[in-house]
C-alpha cells in the first residue's frame, strides 16, 4: 500500500516538473538574447539589477500567456526599440553589418580566383 | 599588372574596415530612447497606493486632459532631488501629476510624502517593476507628458528647473 502511494505521488510530480524545466528553458533562452539597457555588456539573464528582474517576471508572464519567443522580441522592440535584441534584423543601421562578410567573401573569392586559377 | 591588384585590394579592405569600426567609435553604446515619439499609453491593472485597492489604468487617465506620470521611490537618490520640482509643476491647475510607486516599501514611501510632501493627484504603486516594463521605462525616475492618451514625451532622469520651464510652455 505504501510502495502504490509512492508510486503515485512519483507518477503526479513527474509530468508537472519536467514542464516547469521546460518553460525555464524557455525563460532563460529569451532573456539570454535581450540586453540589459542599464548594465552595459550583459544580457538580462545575466544581470540581477532591478530592471532585469522586472524584466524577467514579464518573460514569464508572457510565456504562460501563451506567446511565441518571437511575439515576445516583438513585444520588447516595441516598448525599447531594436538595441533591446542582441539578434538585430536587416534595416538601414545594421544592412552593412549584414552585407559585409558577403562583400569580403566576394573580394576575397575574386583575388583567389584571379591568383590561382587564371594563373594557371 | 597582377602585383598590383592584390596590394590594392588590401589597403581597400582595409580602408573600409577602419571606416566602420571608426564610425563605431563614435556610437553611444549605452542605451539612449526614443523621447519625442508618439506611442498610445498603455493598458494596465494595479492598485492604489493608499487605499490599495484594485484600479485600471483607463481610470486613471481621461481624454483632454495633461498628465504627468512620474515613476518615484522612497530609495531613489535622484527622487529626492526632483521633489521640489515637482511641487512646483503642481501649483499649475492644468497639469495632474500622477506617480507611479516603483519596487518601494510602501511605509518608506509614506514618510517620504510625509517629509517632502505630496505633488501627486493620484498615485498607484507598481511592486514588481513589470508596469513600469509597459511603459517603456528602464529606471527611475523617469516622467511621461500624456495627451489623450498618448505619450507626447518623455524624460529621463530627474527634472530639473530647464525641464520644468520646457513643460510648462509645452502645456501652455
Amino acid at each position: 500500500m505504501k510502495f502504490l502511494r509512492f508510486f503515485l505521488i512519483a507518477i503526479l510530480l513527474f509530468p508537472l516538473s519536467s514542464i516547469n524545466a521546460e518553460e525555464n528553458d524557455k525563460r532563460n533562452k529569451i532573456t539570454k538574447n535581450l540586453r540589459c539597457l542599464i548594465c552595459q555588456g550583459q544580457s538580462v539573464y545575466d544581470s540581477d539589477s532591478e530592471f532585469a528582474n522586472s524584466l524577467k517576471i514579464v518573460v514569464d508572464k508572457k510565456l504562460q500567456e501563451g506567446l511565441s519567443d518571437d511575439q515576445i522580441y516583438e513585444y520588447f522592440k516595441t516598448k525599447y526599440g531594436e538595441w533591446i535584441l542582441y539578434d538585430p534584423g536587416i534595416n538601414k543601421n545594421t544592412y552593412i553589418l549584414w552585407l559585409l562578410p558577403l562583400l569580403i567573401f566576394l573580394i576575397g573569392g575574386a583575388i583567389i580566383y584571379k591568383h590561382f586559377i587564371v594563373k594557371k | 599588372m597582377k602585383n598590383k591588384i592584390l596590394p590594392f585590394s588590401v589597403i581597400i579592405i582595409f580602408g573600409i574596415i577602419f571606416f566602420i569600426f571608426y564610425k563605431g567609435l563614435e556610437d553611444s553604446k549605452i542605451y539612449t530612447p526614443d523621447v519625442n515619439t508618439k506611442k498610445e499609453i498603455p493598458m494596465f491593472n494595479t492598485k492604489e497606493f493608499f487605499s490599495l485597492e484594485n484600479v485600471k489604468s483607463s481610470s486613471i487617465f481621461e481624454l483632454d486632459k495633461i498628465y504627468l506620470l512620474n515613476i518615484w521611490s522612497s530609495w531613489c537618490v535622484p527622487c529626492r532631488q526632483e521633489h521640489p520640482f515637482l511641487m512646483s509643476l503642481n501649483l499649475d491647475n492644468k497639469l495632474n501629476i500622477i506617480g507611479m510607486n516603483y519596487k518601494d516599501n510602501l511605509k518608506n514611501a509614506e514618510n517620504f510624502l510625509k517629509e517632502l510632501g505630496n505633488p501627486y493627484k493620484g498615485i498607484f504603486i507598481d511592486l514588481d517593476g513589470t508596469i513600469a516594463i509597459e511603459w517603456g521605462a528602464y529606471g527611475v525616475p523617469e516622467s511621461f507628458l500624456i495627451y489623450n492618451n498618448e505619450i507626447i514625451k518623455k524624460y529621463i532622469g530627474p527634472l530639473n528647473q530647464e525641464l520644468v520651464d520646457e513643460i510648462n510652455l509645452l502645456i501652455k
